[in-house]
């Protein structure tokens, strides 16, 4: 009997976890779910209702209206359709017997009524691309704002920040790694005077907050002409980016088995001969690790490019996003699928990797 | 490193060959850079001009970019590797660690001193205005301000992010389904502040009250479906900035939730059992043995959400742009650098957001030095 109830009491307490954890994980998902739904929704609908309701529900829909004929006094108590009420109740809307939802539409003297039913809704949602097209593109769309009127405008043309994105994150990403890892191999492995003391500055400067760096640099840019320009965000992201990028490999290539390289010194191989045919190819993994995390941190970067590419022709996504927050503060159903398409990159590198990103994230916090 | 490389190079040639080889090598030398130098020059004029159509245009940036920084290294290690051994030895690591350096260098570690020197200077960063900067830093209300809320952030933010990725790994560690809602907590750390920014304006949109109105943001909805009225959240101080910081939470735990998942499964299971076969109920267990063998993890994780929470730019820029009392210190950096151009203010900004990681920085250069002993 014991055991039945310890058995009994394990089944409770596992219940009990799994149920905070799914309550807890809806709230973390909840929000991601609306915008992505809202995404697809039309401009008309994202206006009206809330995202929930393309999950099927009971609803009131409107199905017609009775329009009074003029002989009916309207000052008095109305009948319609056997069913007798004042002006007042009506007004505040009446359930027939046979169903119906029957409601005045505005005063006394539109003598007009709208007819509704209740009824399950929600199996037709009328989802649409058209919002993904609409921010897309950078000529001109026309949808539907809330007050019914049709609005043309510019589309923020997100297909063209969305390249830039990349034109920025993969050189980005990709130039930072082999400085490091040239770097990380040199303070691991080469002898040279002050070798300490400069690797002591790395480490001094993994936490620098950035904000330090912009005004002296982007005096610098101005002069040098390299503001607004990629090759100006990819040097930004690569200095940025270096202190992590060297501590990390260092920590790394400073633990590959001595033996291995000193075999290869006695066969005669350069210094540049071992890094990039035994150092690079042995560290896949950490590069591999610290790729995923520059690139997650440049694709979503915002201040960096907020302050030296800026807007026009080379603004990347985030800044895209954050000037259609700027200046349609209102529309729901641009904003949501501007903000999927930043997303939906980051999203697919980072689940389809989590486990190198994982790896990498835990020999940075170790000491960092 | 005290093992060189065997002199690979045949040094038996006479005296001429010997000449004529060197005389090669300089005309070699002379192509190669000369070859580098217009492979570079070519691109970066074909870049600027951006002239072609942009699906041109980027795989050439990318190719450039990339195989700008590969060339250079081989090219200059090529000529490094030519020069006589005594002289390309010290010079090699130079080539090793010197871009990045000077990188660093550029980028972060002379900016302190280049910011420094204009935390004293007037707003077009010429005239020397003494404490002025730091006077308006630590007295205008403004700034008092984004102390306050930079504390919110630093407190709630950091102790909910520590304390619900504490509680998430824990439960999850216990589970079956561990791997995937530790994905799913987890999944906000892909996306980007200014994407969080767009997802939680909508969750706390508001539309006004009147006839005939749906709250399309889901808690005003769910205000008004319990019968509610529904609030205009982020324009309601002092209570804004906890909805900011909510999105830092949901940002952050995910981060938190991994390391310390990481260092729980490093717990020796039989500490475990031993606590469990002493009598300790789990809640004991967790206090007296899980916390205090994750101590150094979880004060490595506050550390870096606490830094985080300093820095925090993206989310308030873009939900309320610092108004509604929602300003913070990056925030007002931003806004005194680029929209009231007040170069000495920024500066003034900034240092004081580097003495605020000052105690970190010192910390991990202290823990470095402890651990460097093969180093």
């Amino acid at each position: 009997m014991a055991a039945n109830s310890y058995k009994a009491q394990k089944i409770r307490s596992s219940l009990l976890t799994n149920l905070i954890l799914i309550v807890i994980c809806l709230l973390w998902l909840v929000p991601i779910i609306g915008i992505l739904i809202t995404s697809f929704r039309p401009s008309t609908d994202v206006f009206q209702s809330g995202w929930w309701s393309v999950f099927p529900h009971k609803e009131n829909v409107q199905s017609g209206e009775i329009i009074l004929p003029a002989t009916v006094d309207v000052n008095g108590p109305i009948t319609i359709d056997g069913v007798t009420h004042t002006f007042e109740e009506w007004r505040q809307g009446v359930n027939m017997p046979d169903g119906r939802y029957l409601e005045w539409f505005g005063n006394r003297r539109t003598r007009k009524l709208t007819v509704s039913a209740e009824q399950w809704v929600g199996f037709a949602t009328g989802f649409t691309l058209k919002n993904y097209e609409d921010v897309l593109t950078g000529k001109t769309i026309n949808y539907i704002d809330g007050n019914g009127q049709t609005i043309e405008r510019k589309g923020n043309d997100l297909s063209r920040a969305f390249l830039n994105s990349l034109a920025v994150a993969i050189p980005a990403t990709i130039i930072p790694i082999l400085i490091a890892a040239f770097a990380a191999f040199g303070f691991a492995w080469l002898n040279f005077p002050g070798r300490n003391i400069i690797f002591s500055l790395v480490v001094a400067l993994l936490v620098v907050p950035l904000q330090i760096a912009l005004i002296p640099i982007l005096q610098d840019y101005v002069k040098l002409g390299l503001n607004g320009t990629f090759m100006g965000i990819w040097l930004a992201h690569t200095g940025f980016g270096l202190p992590l990028a060297t501590y990390l490999l260092f920590n790394y290539i400073s633990t590959l088995p001595r033996e291995l390289l000193e075999s290869a010194y006695i066969d005669g191989a350069s210094n540049f001969t071992i890094f990039v045919r035994m150092i690079l190819p042995l560290s896949v993994p950490a590069l591999a690790s610290f790729a995923i995390f520059q690139f997650l941190w440049v694709w979503n970067d915002y201040l960096v490019a907020l302050v030296f590419l800026g807007g026009g022709k080379n603004q990347v996504v985030t800044y895209a996003v954050a000037s259609l927050v700027g200046e349609k503060g209102q529309d729901w159903q641009l904003m949501t699928a501007a903000a999927f398409i930043s997303m939906a990159l980051p999203l697919a590198v980072f689940l389809g990797l989590q486990r190198y990103f994982v790896r990498g994230m835990l020999a940075g916090s170790v000491k960092g | 490193m005290t093992v060189e490389p065997m002199n690979a190079k045949p040094d038996n040639q006479g005296k001429s060959g010997f000449l004529s080889s060197v005389l090669g090598k300089i005309l070699l030398g002379i192509v190669i850079i000369s070859a580098t130098a217009f492979i570079l020059w070519w691109g970066y004029n074909f870049l600027s001009a951006n002239k072609a159509p942009q699906v041109v245009q980027i795989p050439i940036a990318i190719l450039w970019g990339v195989g700008g920084v590969a060339l250079l290294y081989t090219v200059l290690n090529w000529l490094v590797e030519q020069l006589p051994r005594n002289v390309s030895r010290v010079l090699q690591p130079l080539i090793f660690i010197g871009p990045a350096v000077l990188l660093m260098g550029w980028f972060l570690a002379v900016p302190v001193f280049r910011s420094l020197m204009t935390s004293f200077k007037d707003s077009l960063g010429q005239k020397n205005v003494g404490l002025e900067n730091y006077i308006f830093a630590f007295t205008d209300t403004r700034m008092l301000e984004t102390f306050r809320n930079n504390l919110l952030w630093l407190v709630f933010g950091t102790s909910f992010s520590v304390g619900l990725g504490l509680l998430i790994a824990t439960l999850a560690d216990r589970t079956k389904a561990e791997v995937l809602y530790k994905s799913i907590i987890f999944t906000p750390m892909a996306i980007s502040f200014v994407g969080a920014g767009v997802i939680w304006k909508f969750v706390y949109t508001y539309k006004g009250t009147g006839y005939g109105i749906n709250e399309i943001g889901l808690i005003n909805a769910i205000i008004t479906g319990l019968g509610g009225t529904p609030q205009p959240w982020l324009n309601m101080p002092p209570w804004n900035n906890f909805f900011l910081i909510v999105i830092m939470i949901w940002l952050q735990t995910g981060y938190a939730m991994v390391i310390l998942s990481s260092a729980i499964k490093g717990v020796p299971s039989e500490l475990l059992e031993a606590a469990r076969i002493d009598g300790s109920s789990e809640w004991k267990a967790f206090w007296s043995v899980i916390v205090p063998y994750i101590k150094g993890t979880l004060i490595t994780v506050t550390t870096t959400i606490v830094i985080f929470s300093l820095k925090t730019f993206d989310i308030v820029r873009v939900m309320t742009g610092g108004n509604n009392q929602t300003n913070v210190i990056a925030n007002e950096f931003y806004l005194q650098s680029f929209t009231y151009n007040h170069a000495g203010r920024a500066s003034a900004i900034a240092v004081v957001l580097l003495v605020l990681v000052l105690p970190v920085i010192i910390n991990n250069l202290r823990e470095f030095n402890r651990g460097r002993k093969g180093f």
